[in-house]
């Protein structure tokens, strides 16, 4: 490996600055949203009244079963279960 | 956990220690970004659906993963796809892997995974040294904000900055290097 003066250094160093806090914050809730949308896919595909509230007003239905209805989940749901 | 070593916090990945994927995300988090910023030139727009896009493929095919110590390669390689398969629906689907990438990707991955590495051996050092290194390269902060921050003298700086600069160098020359990570043995 290269010899490391202090101008090598810094400049390695300056090379990787930090990465936006709300794209880190989302990448590391990928874990819980992914668990929250399999719940929801598997509740609408056993509970047809739920799938129905879903198709009426997505966000609503999310909201009031305790989710936290971001776009992204919206989104996700929207896809799986191909809604509107 | 920052402790753990690359293969070790994959195995605890891979048992849903949603601890342990905060950690690993934080540790490549920066990697990935420069990659995408650096390497490809991405708009902030497009390198933030790559590296979305790179953490949840990475979710997703981490139980998958042949050897856990060769995370740092795979990632990159399947960064560097991310951002082709970006540049390319942004209007070029004619054009090959080879023909988007811009000039000097290589070169560009190359310096990153020294930068990788010697972020790995700042991460080994003191907490203050590691702070004020941090501060003052990566996040580019005056010495009246870091003076601020860390409760102490801006006149101060300079000195401690060099003083830990020597001890980093003493680091990494006193350990083996890392295992290299992307371009190097990236085939197309």
């Amino acid at each position: 490996m290269t010899a490391y003066d202090a101008e090598r250094l810094a400049e390695l160093i300056s090379a990787l600055p930090p990465a936006p806090e709300g794209w880190v914050r989302a990448a590391q809730q990928l874990p819980r949203a992914r668990k929250a949308l399999d719940e929801i896919v598997a509740r609408a595909r056993a509970d047809a009244r739920f799938r129905a509230a879903l198709l009426a007003d997505l966000e609503s239905t999310l909201a009031q079963a305790g989710y936290e209805p971001e776009t992204a989940l919206l989104d996700a749901v929207r896809t799986r279960l191909s809604l509107p | 956990m920052s402790a753990l070593s690359d293969g070790q916090l994959v195995a605890r990945c891979r048992t849903g220690d949603d601890a342990a994927w905060n950690e690993l995300v934080e540790r490549f988090s920066r990697y990935v970004y420069a990659i995408s910023s650096q390497a490809f030139r991405l708009s902030d727009h497009d390198a933030e659906d790559v590296f979305q896009d790179v953490f949840a493929k990475v979710y997703e095919h981490l139980p998958r993963l042949r050897d856990d110590e060769a995370i740092r390669p795979w990632l990159a390689q399947l960064t560097r796809r991310c951002c082709i398969d970006r540049l390319r629906s942004g209007g070029r689907e004619q054009a090959s892997g080879d023909e988007l990438e811009p000039p000097g990707v290589d070169e560009t991955l190359l310096r990153l995974d020294d930068a990788l590495a010697v972020h790995d051996a700042l991460n080994a050092l003191s907490e203050g040294c590691r702070e004020i290194l941090d501060r003052f390269f990566a996040r580019d902060e005056s010495y009246h904000t870091i003076g601020e921050a860390l409760a102490i003298p801006p006149g101060t700086i300079a000195s401690r900055i060099s003083r830990c600069l020597g001890k980093l160098r003493d680091a990494l020359e006193g350990r083996t290097p890392a295992g290299a990570a992307s371009g190097r043995q990236v085939t197309r």
